[in-house]
């Protein structure tokens, strides 16, 4: 195995275990989630909509705002007792660090997002069927987008007072395009449309997975090294 | 500049550095032997600190290069960070893991080749086995330290640099500090030492340099008494 | 001469050339009046667009200065790139704030409506966000160093975003045919309006010029205010 990526899973690893061990990003980014469909529920008229239409916004804003939640735990544990000057000695390739926080953030984004949609599921009563591993394809490609923008804002964001409002305002604008492409293919899934209806969107959101992650990974080290 | 007969483990070479407009490092020159312990004393603000940083490859000097046994610190080439190992005023660890767990994953970041054996017998060396399992916010700012110092040992580097280790700890705890220094140093181990009370200087260093300004106003071989230093102190830092 | 007389003569410089601009947009305005002939269709409102459209470039100019002038930092680490950029940042703001104001005041009386999301309209309100979150993490850092850096990145950054909105919004359209849209940007625009816009653009332009300078001056003045004009 190539040595940054031993490096990038030593360090997920680590986020993943101290993590599971207090537990405060994914409990709250989860019970916000499943907070924000209730809203979603009652927030529209039943008889104006069907719920299938209003179904892949629903899903992937909610999804947004939860990850949102869960990106800046990575770098507020470095922050405790100055823990990244620690992966900052040691010899660690900064490309590799960003990609062991990647790495953590999106398993942690991904649990969410595990959780929020049986609930959405049952709350929306949407029958998702054979569109069922489409609809996590098109998940996690769209998750990688964002994701990785979030991880390099959270890493400035937290070095001021204000992070949870500076993230937002930073990563929305970033998060749209990727939040388009997942709507739209959602929507499509639903709806039993062929895979030729999407290609477009998917192709719009792969570029923009590999642009942003060559990118993230390349300036990462003017963000941690002074 | 003096240095006893040794490999050069470090080698800095005009430092510069500023932060904004305020420039806190002025060409500085340092050079470490093996089993010396320079003291960098100074008054507040005058940039030992910054120059730890610097030193440490934490920081990136505006002009000047360290040299790390002899290989300049980059950060293309992440390998001679090896060498060097930083106890600052923070520990450095995850309150979330146990010492354990931290130093394994210290260990792991080094590429040791059995990480939680080595954590574990670094643990046993510091006298911190027996708390092995808890988490580093339940112990004393004594034992946070020792902890602090083990991580920073564990992957054997040539070089140790130590952001002043002594405040806030008690007397024992200062003495078994001054002890394993000492030993380490005879050992071969290369310190740097930055303090503001040169009491502890006296206990562990070789060389005593004071940095005035981003400067150096003297750095030479410890000679002699504290009492006898100190009015000559007073007068470089301008008291 | 000091840092704080070079900022001086900066500012001065900035406003001559401001103040050449604005008149250039008052002229751009007479010329728009009596010059250019009444579009058929959108009438004397469509005359907003002289206004509009340049406006929308500058603000894509500044952000991609922005962008640019980021990339260049981060490999040469001089200051005055971080400045340029900043004061192109804010200038690149008002600019697109100009945009999103002219903007709806036109679509009103044309389609009936004070918001579309036709390209143009929508890019420039990414900017406009895009700018905000540049500034606003600005103002949150106080080491320079640390600002710099940081800017950077976003700057970077959200230059690559830009292609990425354009294509989405593209995708979206096309998917989601809106109704038929006069585009004023279409070549075959009479003589007489492609000559104003292109005077128009020439202005902004300047006017970006001008604006950028002044702004930079005022900032090396702060600067050299705040920590004497000794380095």
């Amino acid at each position: 195995m190539p040595e940054w990526l031993r490096l990038a899973l030593v360090i997920a690893g680590k986020d993943v275990r101290a993590e599971l061990r207090s537990r405060t990003a994914i409990l709250s980014a989860v019970v916000f989630a499943a907070l924000v469909l209730v809203v979603f529920n009652f927030a529209r008229d039943p008889t104006a909509l069907a719920a299938v239409d209003l179904a892949p916004s629903v899903l992937w804003v909610t999804f947004a705002l939860a990850a949102m939640l869960a990106l800046n735990r990575a770098f507020t544990i470095e922050q405790e007792n100055a823990a990244l000057d620690g992966l900052l000695l040691a010899p660690v390739p900064r490309e590799a660090l960003f990609a062991g926080k990647l790495l953590a953030n999106l398993a942690f984004v991904g649990t969410v997002e595990a959780v929020t949609l049986p609930l959405f599921v049952l709350f929306f009563n949407v029958d998702l069927g054979a569109a069922l591993p489409g609809i996590i394809g098109v998940t996690a490609l769209a998750t990688i987008g964002f994701v990785t923008v979030g991880t390099i804002f959270s890493a400035m964001a937290v070095r001021t007072r204000f992070a949870e409002l500076m993230l937002p305002v930073l990563l929305l604008p970033f998060m749209v395009p990727p939040l388009i492409g997942a709507v739209q293919v959602t929507a499509r899934l639903l709806a039993g449309r062929p895979l030729s209806e999407m290609m477009g969107w998917l192709r719009l959101l792969a570029l923009y997975d590999l642009v942003f992650v060559i990118l993230c990974s390349l300036v990462f080290t003017a963000v941690v090294d002074e | 500049m003096p240095s006893s007969d040794g490999r050069r483990l470090l080698e800095a070479t005009g430092l510069r550095r500023a932060y904004g407009r305020r420039q806190v490092l002025r060409d500085i020159d340092l050079t470490v032997a093996a089993g010396e312990a320079v003291a960098v004393a100074g008054p507040n603000g005058a940039g030992k600190t910054t120059l730890l940083r610097v030193l440490a490859g934490l920081a990136r000097p505006d002009r000047g290069e360290v040299r790390l046994e002899g290989q300049p610190l980059r950060r293309d080439a992440p390998e001679i960070r090896r060498a060097v190992g930083l106890v600052s005023h923070q520990t450095l660890l995850y309150d979330d893991l146990t010492l354990h767990e931290n130093l394994t994953f210290a260990a792991r970041l080094y590429g040791l080749p059995t990480p939680a054996a080595a954590a574990r017998s670094a643990l046993d060396e510091a006298g911190l086995g027996a708390r092995a399992d808890e988490s580093p916010r339940r112990l004393s700012r004594g034992l946070a330290q020792r902890a602090a110092i083990a991580r920073a040992l564990l992957h054997r580097p040539r070089v140790l640099l130590l952001d002043e280790p002594f405040t806030a700890l008690d007397a024992a705890a200062s003495e078994r500090l001054r002890d394993e220094l000492r030993a380490r140093r005879e050992q071969g181990l290369g310190i740097v030492l930055v303090t503001h009370q040169l009491g502890e200087a006296w206990a562990v260093a070789t060389r005593i340099a004071v940095i005035v300004e981003g400067r150096w106003a003297c750095d030479e071989t410890l000679a002699g008494s504290l009492e006898g230093f100190l009015p000559r102190y007073q007068e470089l830092i301008g008291a | 001469m000091t840092a704080s007389e070079g900022a001086e003569s900066l500012v001065r410089r900035g406003t001559v050339i401001t103040a050449a601009a604005l008149l250039g947009v008052a002229g751009v305005y007479v010329l728009a009046w009596g010059y250019t002939p009444i579009e058929a269709r959108q009438g004397v409102a469509q005359k907003i667009f002289y206004l509009h459209v340049p406006s929308a470039w500058s603000a894509l100019l500044a952000f991609s200065l922005v962008g640019i002038v980021s990339a260049l930092y981060l490999w040469l680490n001089d200051p005055r790139l971080d400045r340029f950029a900043a004061a192109s940042a804010e200038v690149g703001l008002a600019f697109s704030a100009v945009m999103l104001t002219t903007g709806p005041i036109w679509a009103k009386p044309i389609w009936g409506t004070w918001w579309t999301w036709d390209a143009r309209l929508t890019l420039t309100l990414f900017l406009f966000f895009l700018f905000i979150g540049y500034l606003a993490l600005r103002a949150a850092l106080q080491d320079p160093g640390e600002r710099a850096r940081f800017s950077a990145v976003i700057g970077i950054l959200g230059l690559l975003l830009v292609p990425f909105i354009h294509l989405s919004v593209y995708l979206f359209r096309t998917l989601h045919p809106q109704p038929v849209v006069l585009k004023p940007s279409r070549p075959s625009l009479p003589p007489e309006m492609l000559r104003t816009l292109l005077i128009s653009g020439a202005v902004f332009l300047l006017l970006y010029i001008g604006l950028v300078t002044i702004r930079y001056g005022l900032a090396l003045a702060e600067e050299a205010g705040e920590h004497g004009d000794a380095a």
